[in-house]
């Protein structure tokens, strides 16, 4: 039982910082139809950029708090500098080439930016240690956990209802559901599709910076972070249906819980266990658990 | 081209590149050699994605025909080249055959992203296993050909000529495959699954058989490489590894099978002149190479040569072919 309780409190809170990152893929997919191998990389510049700005308020003399918006701060200055950039300077120039090859274009864009971080923060690991006792400790049964864990489930809350309640709720959403729906039809409408592009993006670039940044505090920040996080959140996102904010939910929690599982019982199966899963929910459903069925095109 | 045309191509082209072996630096001899080893590789994802399939997994195959060779080498002491090579495409293949038809029900992303769930899969099995060498993986010996071992600068060629003959008659096997009856159907299931499944064919059946085949050539590929390199990890199965298969058919472009080759060569020059001139960035240096070509090189390096027959069409197959692939895009 204690065990149990064990692997649903860990696979939760590795779900949630999953979930950020994965919400961020799923949108980008949703709206520009790009599965992009290089949102891992930008998790990781997220996650150097809090380091950095958590030492820079540290060294400025901010109280620790501050380093929670040190790190918001970092993620938006990464989204609002890498997003546009690479949406209107590189991948546009590939729309209308197939997903494959946009799936390359992504990878190239991964290598490029692997060694562009080592040539920003050097190969040595960064430790963010300011914000991750602000919390304190949880005790749940005979265990104690870090609070901030569960600050970061709260987060992933707070992105998935701002996401859904931004999309279905608000003017905005609408337009940008409408582009996901039929880009011709929306352009015809009026709507800005360009726009509706780069700023899609470019908030998927803040969702993948977010994630790394406020995972940074957890981790040693250290080049092959990016790698792992892709194959993981790839996983998510399939298993929940590509363009699905629910499906991303549903795939987080299921990847956190499947390798938590996994961690416990049987250490060996770790990466084993998130592709297992995946595996068998494409066998049952061929596209995600969140996705309609696409009509036929004759 | 006439089946006798491409015969007669593929023996002189293999003659022509042992020739030129015996010619090269041994650098140059053994990235030729693993050229070749990858490139056979990417020639099955070119029989899939003749199909409007690319699957992401071929590291899966490589991996699998890989491991069967080391092992049997270091398990059962067999040494024979030859035996050994057709071992790993039999191991893959067998694997292929019974994935394949399970793949073939998928379309688009789904696909590549299933064949990528597998192949990390055995990733993560290979890893965490240490009865096979964990992540280091683990070496082998040098194998003999006809009971002649190879050692030396002689055996570096000898491996050269044997990734050269191997691939070149999977090559030549490819090129008439394509032209074949099924090679033209797949073709026609590119442009439409649907229509190709009213007039009667087995969407799923030919796919299937296309993903069969592609398992072998992996297998093959990766027999090869273990081969040459005298090591194994488990980075074979890794994605990035499977996506270099991709990229380098990406590279080829749909229409050529000898194009494949060439894009192997032009990877491995690029790879390894970057690594030796930038060292620190080498992967930036293959990112910038990747983006150019996709951006300044559509329809890859085979479409280079073929501008001019496009413009003047030759009778028979190859203007179905053509046609085939004009209503594909």
């Amino acid at each position: 039982m204690a065990l149990a309780a064990t692997i649903v409190v860990d696979g939760l809170i590795y779900a949630s910082w999953l979930f950020v990152v994965a919400l961020g893929l799923t949108l980008v997919f949703g709206v520009l139809q790009i599965l992009n191998i290089a949102h891992g990389s930008l998790y990781a510049v997220g996650a150097y950029a809090a380091a950095s700005a958590v030492g820079l308020f540290a060294s400025l003399g901010f109280a620790p708090v501050f380093s929670l918006l040190a790190m918001l701060l970092a993620a938006m200055a990464v989204a609002l500098i890498l997003g546009p950039i690479l949406e209107r300077g590189l991948l546009r120039l590939f729309y209308g080439r197939g997903e494959v090859v946009l799936l390359l274009v992504t990878y190239a864009l991964f290598l490029i930016l692997e060694d562009a971080v080592k040539l920003i923060w050097g190969v040595n690991p960064y430790y963010v240690s300011e914000p991750y006792q602000l919390f304190g400790n949880v005790a749940i049964g005979p265990l104690f956990y870090v609070g901030y864990d569960f600050a970061l489930v709260v987060l992933a809350i707070l992105c998935g209802a701002a996401v859904w309640f931004g999309l279905n709720r608000t003017a905005v959403g609408k337009i940008v559901l409408a582009v996901i729906h039929n880009h011709e039809m929306s352009a015809s409408m009026g709507v800005n599709v360009n726009r509706v592009h780069w700023m899609a993006f470019t908030f998927g670039v803040f969702l993948a910076a977010l994630g790394g940044a406020f995972t940074a505090p957890m981790i040693s920040v250290q080049p092959g972070i990016s790698v792992s996080v892709i194959i993981v959140s790839f996983a998510v996102v399939i298993i929940g249906g590509l363009g699905s904010v629910e499906g991303a939910a549903i795939g987080a929690v299921t990847v956190g819980l499947a390798r938590a599982a996994a961690v416990h019982l049987l250490p060996e199966a770790e990466l084993f266990s998130i592709y297992l899963v995946m595996a068998a929910v494409l066998i049952f459903r061929p596209e995600g658990l969140f996705q309609r069925a696409a009509a036929r095109k004759i | 081209m006439s089946r006798t045309a491409i015969s007669v191509g593929a023996v002189g082209v293999i003659g022509a590149l042992l020739a030129i072996g015996a010619l090269l630096p041994s650098w140059l001899l053994f990235l030729v050699t693993m050229a070749a080893s990858h490139g056979v590789v990417s020639l099955g994802i070119l029989l899939i994605m003749r199909g409007g399939l690319v699957s992401f997994g071929q590291g899966l195959f490589f991996a699998v025909g890989g491991y069967a060779v080391a092992l049997t080498v270091n398990r059962w002491g067999a040494t024979d080249a030859l035996v050994l090579v057709g071992l790993g495409g039999a191991a893959a293949g067998l694997v292929g055959a019974i994935t394949g038809p399970l793949l073939a029900r998928y379309s688009g992303i789904f696909f590549g992203m299933l064949s990528l769930a597998l192949s990390m899969v055995l990733y993560g099995i290979l890893v965490k296993s240490t009865a096979l060498g964990g992540s280091d993986g683990f070496n082998i010996p040098r194998p003999t050909i006809l009971g002649w071992r190879l050692e030396g600068a002689s055996g570096d060629y000898a491996l050269y000529a044997l990734a050269v003959v191997v691939t070149g008659v999977a090559a030549w096997l490819c090129a008439i495959y394509t032209r074949s009856v099924r090679g033209l159907v797949t073709l026609a299931i590119q442009a439409n699954p649907l229509r190709v499944e009213y007039l009667g064919a087995s969407v799923r059946g030919i796919m299937a058989l296309n993903f069969a085949l592609a398992a072998v050539l992996g297998g093959v590929g990766g027999a090869l490489t273990v081969l040459a390199l005298g090591h194994i990890e488990p980075t074979f199965a890794y994605w990035t590894q499977s996506g270099e298969f991709v990229f380098v058919a990406i590279l080829a472009g749909p229409r050529s099978v000898s194009a494949i080759f060439a894009a192997s060569l032009v990877l491995e020059l690029v790879r390894s002149f970057s690594n030796l001139y930038f060292p620190n960035t080498w992967q930036l240096a293959l990112g910038v190479f990747l983006l150019a070509v996709i951006l300044f090189l559509p329809g890859g390096i085979g479409s280079l040569g073929q501008a001019r027959i496009w413009r003047r069409p030759t009778k028979g197959r190859d203007l179905a072919a053509l046609r085939a692939g004009e209503a594909a895009e």
